[in-house]
Order: structure tokens, then sequence, then C-alpha cells
């Protein structure tokens, strides 16, 4: 077990990390330590507890914004925002139970990951949020990038590369992030017992309506029937939901608009408050998923209107999947596979274009030897990874940070 | 303002330059004589002209990676120019580079409706992709005030944003993939039609890197469909801090207008002198709400900002009954630029961003300092996300160019100072150039080049642009090595 250092503030950061660099020490990066099961495992001389750089140093309602320390629990910045009646727009979902993981997750670690929940469709995703940070480099250097305001094309835009890079670029130590007021009224409306391809078509129609939905998602008759929203569970047909925000009046008509859109589709039914959240929250948390404890669980972002046939493909060979953002994001448990099912995945992703610009996938949980196994994160083609490869040692020459979290060489 | 250096070796070779170019695109592709390279002499920012060594405008993917590679090879700086509407300089052409246009690459590639997307050719512009669309009632979000002329990969290199921005993002939001060739001629494809990278979002970064990075050779956005009502509400105000107040009251109330525009007296006057769109002349600050989406919705939201408005001592307030009516509010604010352009014989367009609650603070100093100057300044502002466009009137015939710099700079300084940054859609280029070190250390820019490196190891792509000071990567790469104990007993170990 790697020793763990606990630094005070950033500059003990920057002094540990220009210390491990000169001595070739690797280094984990761990804010909460709540998505440890995520990534390929990382054997490292040390581990670098940043959970002593926390707590919000700025949030000003109505100027949108809030700055905190990277490791910040997520809990307490989402509860000072709905004092505020306001949110993360990103909807970030919460992997407690998908990684049987109890530790408290960080704003640094959500954005690490650059994930997202279901609103990603409207609202986009941790990264089109993150406005700023500080952070010090695998050099030992502290920089900065970005400010506090949403309009800013000073320097290169070192947020975006930070999200979704999982620590292996530099630590970071604040984050300066977008908030936005949270929805007065939700509605969600439920359409009964279409098959995958009706599904996409249904999804496809209202996210082409003008009723700025704010989430779509297709639930398969098993999924449905695990979910403990009685509507849905106790269906007996398999589910699609819409979901519509805003203020009153609004979300009323464009309810009653969606109920006649589908309602030629087949039997519709409407979730309100209570119902409605639940529904959203098993849907972003992998909640249906969830009782095959086993089986490898992926996350596919692809081209939408290919969901269903890409959803087949990788079923090949059994296992079993959902829908949300409009059919772009699948999610997948498949049992009993030596290689997770990783190359049906990602064959079926491939498969219906030779460009392989249908999307990605992501092993999200599986045992510690299959992700030591195969590729966690979608390998990129090669100019693509050789450039990825340059930006990882641009900022960490000596690739200490998280090393091998992402890619192998890496 | 300076540019490096240009090198004599590259001048000395240019018609073998020429010749090799004419090698890979051949016909009218490389233009080479002064009266053909006067156009692109300079870009949306007059200020600055030079001639370029040649000009070439390819027509294929496989030619631009030919000539970055030769480029690359002999030592030839390359400066990728869209549409030359660049506000900032950033397609300004070095004395020993080749400007490389993608005017050529202007066709609509495919148009996806079941997935929202549409992918085109960089040369399109902003409002092609919308006029695509338009028929099925779709349309691209982001709308800079150049969308007629401004290319949708120029749009890409300056992350542009327009009036719409608050409520639907800017141009890095709603970008769904991009291909580019790097100076090694290698061809790059990100993302598609899906959301969201699978490894480094270099999409993201490409976004707004300026031409610094690779050159832009397709680009996938996401449309959205046109809501199904907009109304425009202008509201007069006797002072910019009531307007100020009445910005940050209304999105307190928890409301995100399509757009939110705030102008000072000055750029009223202007307009309203231009267009005749009806504003009140006696207002020191005037306010443009606009609010979209379902009837029931832009109605209800109108009646709250109206309450708003009125709270904080609003002295007039008309909100649009018809699309023309509309039309006719945004078209004094849409014509700023060309109003004040009547007025004085040059104007020079500021761009930074503040928090928006220090904009009475900053209007009051930038009166002081047109006073220090002895310039005119109007502003409009992009009030709901802070990003301000002071138009400081000045004539270079009478040589008040460096008067005019020197208050821009100060402008930004006090922007800077107040929490805020250069530069929120206009791009640094070489006009906020100098100022870099006004928000960054040392480091910050020097990791900045870095990344520059990973992707143009030899610094031949828009040199001169962004970065005040040039580095080698192999002296940006170096590092410090100490070596010893692990320091800091004081820090707990477990």
């Amino acid at each position: 077990m790697a020793e763990t250092l606990k630094p005070r503030d950033a500059a003990q950061v920057a002094e540990l990390l220009t210390w491990a660099g000169a001595e070739d020490k690797t280094v984990e990066l761990v804010g909460g330590g709540s998505k440890a099961g995520l990534g390929r495992p990382m054997d490292t001389d040390y581990r670098l507890d940043l959970s002593a750089l926390d707590g919000v140093s700025l949030y000003e309602p109505e100027e949108l914004v809030l700055r905190a320390g990277a490791a910040t629990p997520l809990g307490q910045i989402q509860a000072m925002l709905a004092q505020q009646r306001q949110q993360l727009a990103f909807e970030p979902p919460d992997f407690g139970d998908l990684y049987q993981n109890l530790q408290e997750q960080t704003i640094g670690g959500v954005l690490s990951a650059n994930l997202a929940g279901p609103r990603r469709i409207k609202a986009g995703a941790a990264r089109d949020h993150f406005l700023g940070l500080e952070a010090v480099s695998g050099r030992g250097q502290a920089f900065k990038s970005g400010g506090r305001v949403v309009k800013n094309v000073t320097g290169y835009d070192l947020c975006k590369l930070m999200a979704g890079s999982f620590g292996t670029l530099a630590a970071l130590t604040e984050v300066t992030v977008k908030v936005l007021p949270a929805a007065e009224k939700v509605r969600t409306v439920l359409l009964f017992g279409q098959d995958d391809a009706a599904a996409i078509l249904a999804m496809s129609q209202a996210a082409a309506s003008p009723h700025e939905i704010s989430a779509l998602a297709h639930l398969p008759g098993p999924i449905a029937a695990r979910s403990a929203v009685s509507y849905v569970g106790g269906a007996g047909a398999a589910v699609t939901a819409v979901r519509i925000e805003g203020p009153e009046p609004s979300v009323l008509h464009r309810t009653a608009a969606l109920r006649r859109q589908w309602g030629t589709l087949g039997a519709v039914e409407e979730l309100h408050g209570h119902n409605s959240a639940a529904l959203w929250r098993e849907i972003a948390n992998v909640a249906p998923l969830l009782p095959d404890a086993e089986a490898a669980i992926w996350k596919l972002s692809a081209t939408p209107s290919l969901g269903a046939g890409i959803m087949a493909a990788a079923l090949a060979s059994g296992g079993e999947g959902y829908y949300d953002w409009a059919g772009g994001l699948l999610w997948l448990s498949i049992p009993g596979q030596d290689d997770g099912g990783a190359a049906l995945v990602r064959g079926a992703l491939t498969g219906t274009d030779a460009r392989a610009d249908t999307g990605h996938a992501t092993l999200m949980r599986g045992p510690a030897a299959l992700r030591e196994r195969i590729d966690v994160f979608q390998p990129g083609a090669p100019a693509l990874a050789a450039l990825s490869a340059r930006i990882k040692d641009s900022f960490d020459p000596r690739r200490i940070l998280n090393p091998g979290r992402m890619y192998g060489a890496y | 303002m300076q540019m490096p250096e240009p090198d004599a070796s590259i001048l000395a070779r240019r018609s073998e330059l020429i010749t090799a170019l004419r090698k890979i695109v051949p016909g009218d592709g490389v233009i080479a004589d002064d009266a053909g390279m006067r156009v692109y002499e300079s870009d949306g920012l007059p200020a600055y002209r030079q001639i370029p060594l040649a000009v070439v405008l390819p027509d294929t993917v496989a030619q631009i990676a030919d000539i970055l590679r030769l480029c690359d090879e002999w030592g030839v700086k390359v400066v990728p120019r869209g549409a030359g509407t660049s506000l900032s300089g950033g397609a300004l052409p070095l004395a020993d580079g080749i400007i490389l246009g993608l005017g050529k690459f202007n066709k609509v590639l495919e148009i996806d409706y079941d997935n929202r997307a549409v992918r085109v050719q960089p040369g399109v512009t902003n409002l092609g992709i919308s006029q695509a669309v338009d028929g099925e009632g779709f349309y691209y979000a982001p709308d800079p005030s150049s969308q007629i002329a401004c290319s949708i990969g120029g749009n890409v290199a300056e992350n542009a944003g327009g009036v719409h921005c608050l409520k639907y993002g800017v141009t890095t939001n709603n970008l769904l993939g991009l291909e580019m060739v790097l100076l090694s001629g290698e061809v790059i494809r990100l993302g598609g039609k899906h959301l969201d990278s699978g490894g480094y979002d270099l999409m993201g970064l490409l976004t707004g890197s300026e031409g610094l990075l690779g050159v832009i050779t397709e680009v996938t956005v996401r449309i959205l469909k046109k809501p199904e009502t907009a109304r425009a509400v202008l509201i007069g105000f006797p002072s910019s801090e009531a307007a100020g107040t009445c910005v940050a009251e209304v999105i307190g109330a928890g409301i995100i207008p399509g757009g939110m525009e705030m102008m000072d007296r000055a750029a009223i006057h202007a307009a309203e002198e231009f267009c005749r769109a009806g504003y009140p002349l006696e207002a020191e600050a005037l306010l443009i709400v606009e609010l979209d989406g379902p009837g029931p919705e832009v109605d209800h939201l109108i009646e709250q900002v109206r309450k708003i408005a009125e709270s904080c001592g609003s002295t007039s307030l008309r909100a649009s009954e018809n699309e023309a009516e509309r039309t006719a509010f945004w078209a004094g604010r849409k014509a700023a630029f060309p109003a004040i352009g009547r007025i004085s014989p040059d104007y020079m367009c500021m761009d930074g961003t503040i928090p928006r609650n220090r904009l009475p603070d900053v209007l009051a100093r930038m009166s002081q300092l047109s006073e220090k100057h002895g310039l005119r300044v109007a502003n409009v502002f992009h009030a709901g996300d802070g990003n301000l466009h002071p138009l400081i009137l000045y004539d270079a015939n009478a040589g008040e160019l460096e008067t005019a710099e020197a208050f821009g700079a100060d402008i930004l300084r006090l922007c800077v100072e107040v929490g805020g940054v250069l530069t929120g859609e206009h791009g640094v280029g070489v006009e906020k150039r100098d100022l870099m070190a006004e928000v960054f250390t040392e480091e910050d820019l020097a990791q900045q080049q870095r990344v520059k490196c990973a992707f143009d190891p030899n610094g031949r792509l828009n040199p001169g642009k962004v970065f005040p000071v040039l580095h080698s990567c192999a002296e940006l790469g170096r590092l410090e090595v100490h070596k010893g104990e692990l320091p800091f007993p004081e820090i707990p170990r477990f």
C-alpha cells in the first residue's frame, strides 16, 4: 500500500510534486476517493490526499458563479446552491451504489471525470460549466486557466482539457464553475410499450421539437420493471420518458404538447415532483443495472439515431441495457465475458461506420484484473493517440501523475 | 505592437517556395502578386496591415496536409484565414509566412435532422448554417454580429459568441465534431454526432485556440429547433446602476433570457440616429431583453421582467408585439458598430468581460479614462454575461491611434483588475497579446505554450499571436532537477 501524503494547501502540492518529479516517484491523486473503481488500476509510490483543499471561497448567486477548493464535497456545494434555488445544471450523477463506495465525491472529481446526467442534452456536460481552475502540473508548477466569467477566450481553454483527464495532467487545487437557476416546475411524460427502434424515433421527434426538452430516456421492459417509481416499475412494458422544466405556465403548455405528440404513438402517463425526480435519479445513477453486481458495466456515447443498432450488436452474446441522452448514451451490463464484452461493444460502435466517428465506449465498472487487461477508455486512432501522449507530456513529462489510469503507457 | 522579425533566409527562397506551392495547388490557387495579396493584408482589425509571402487557397484536405508538411520542413510560417473578420488581428499576415485561406471550403456536407447535426466545411458562414436548415425550422444558436460574413472555422478558432449565448452557449458548447490537420500533415478527427470525448477533450482545447494549434478542415455543429415565439423588451433607465441592478434581479429571479443587451447614452443616440429603432433618447442606459419559448412562457416572463424593471426605476418599457417590431428593436443594437462609424472617422472595439456587478464602477472609471485620454467612448454590452464592448472613437489621420490603443489597454487592465478578462469573444490575436501578462503568470503562459508544442513543435502556426514572448519548445520543455529527501516533515502521512 502506497504511503499517503496529505498536503495542507496548493503550495504544498506544488512542493510535493516537484520533489516527486525529481525523484521519479509516481503519485495517485485522491480527492474523495469515490471513483477509485473508474479507470485502470494503478500502483503508485505515493497517494496524494487532496482533501484539505476544500471549502467554497466564493458564491455569488446573482452572478451565477461559485469557486471552491477542488476537494470540496459535491454534496456541500449542492446544498448551498439549493438554498438559493440554484443547481449545477449538468446534473452530476452519484455513482456511490455503482462502485459500492460510500466516500463523498468532490467537485474536482466530478470535473476530472467530466460526468453529466440526463440534462446533458440541454445543459451540457461538466466541461461546459467549468470556468476556471488553479492546478499544479506534473512538473510541480502551479498554473491557472480561465476565470470567473462565462465569456472568456483569453488564452487556451485548459479547463476543457482538464475535464475528463482523470488527474493525468495536473492536480486541480481550486475550481470555478457556472451555476444556474433550478427550474420552477418539472414534469415527466411517459410513453409505454415502444421497442428500442421505435423509442429512438420517438425521442428524436421530441428532441427536434421546440419544447426545450431537458432529458430523454428509454428503458426496455425488464429494466423498467426494476424502477421504484410505481408508474414505471408497474407498467409491465418498456417505458420512454421525456422531462420538461421551466416556469409553470410554460411547463404545462409543453407537457400538453408532448402528451399530444407521443399520444399518437401509444399510451402516455405523466409524473410530477417526487416521482419525476426519483426516475431521473435512477437513470443518472445507473440504478437499473445494479442488481447484477458481477457484470461489466459500459457507458457508450454514440450517434443517437444508431443507438438501437449499436445496443443490439453489443448485446449479441447476452446482457442488457438502456438509453439516456435521446438515444445518444447507452448504459450496458454484460455478464460472463472474458473481456467484459470489450470486443463486442467496441465492434458495435465501429461496425456501423468505417471512420469510427460513431462514438466511444468506457468500461465504467469491472474487476481490477479486467480493467488492467483491456482498454477502459476508447483507444484513439494512432495520430490522435500520439497527440494525446504529447499533450500528457507537456503537463507531466515524467509521467508521475495517475500513471496508467487512462492508458497503459501513461 | 511588434511582430517577430521576418526570417531573411525564408524571404530569399520566396520564388522557390511559390513554385513548390503551385505544384501542390495548381491553377489560380496560389496568389503571389502584390495586388492580389493586398486583399489579405489585414482582417477585421484594419489598424494593422502586412503583405504576406504568398496566399494559398487550397480546395482539398490532402492539399492542406501537403502545404503544412512543406511549410514545416522549409521553416515557413502559416497563418490560417477564414473569412478574415477577426477583430483581434488573428489573421494578420506575416512577411515571412503564407496565408492559408479556407475560402474554397464552403460546402455544407451533411444535414442530419435525426441527430440534430450539420456537418460543414470550415468556410461556410455562420448564417449559412442557419439558412441551410431554416426550411425545417432549425437554426445554429451562436450568432456573432458578423454572422453574415464570418466563417464557422473562424468561429471555432475564436470561440465566437453573440447575443444569444447567455441561454444557448458560445461556439464550444454547440460543437459536436471537428477535423483538423497538424503541421505534420496528420489529419485528426474529433467527436462526431455523439457527445463528449472518449479521451482528452481536444475539441474543447482547439475551440478558441486562434489558429495556433491546427488547421480546421471540417466542423459538425448541433442545431436547435427555433423557439415558437420570441419577443424583445426595450427598457430605459435613468442610470447604468439602475439598469445593472435590473439585470442582476432578472437573473436572481431565475430567468435566463435568450438575450440581454445594454447600451449607454452615447450608443443609444448613435444607433437611434442611424436606424430609427425607437430607442428612448432620454435614457442613460437601455436594456434589450429577449424572451423566447412557447407563447405562454414568453408572456409570463415578460410580465415578470416588467415588474422587476419597474422596481428598479425604469423610465420606459416597450415589449415587441410582432416580429417586425422585434427585429426593429434589435436593428439598432446590431448596427451599433456602423452607427458609431458614422459619428467618428475611426473606432476601436474592445472586448473585456467583467463580473456583472462591477458594471457601474467600471463605467464610471471608463468615463474618467475617457477624459484622461481625451477620446470619446460608447458602450454596448452583453449584459447577461458581463461581456463589454466599449467603442473608442478616434481619428487615425489626426495621429490618435496610439492614444486609442493606450486607452483600450487601460480599459482592459481595468477589466482584469475587477476580476474579469481581456477578451470574451474576439480573441487575443495581436491586439491584446502584449496584455497577456496582466492576466497570466510566466508559468501560466509557459504551460499554454507547452501545449502548443504538442501540436506544432517548430512554432510554424500563426506565431506572434496570443503569446507576448515566443520561446522554443526545447526551452519550454526543460526540467529543473533538484533531488533530495522527501521534504516537509510537517505534512501528515498515513
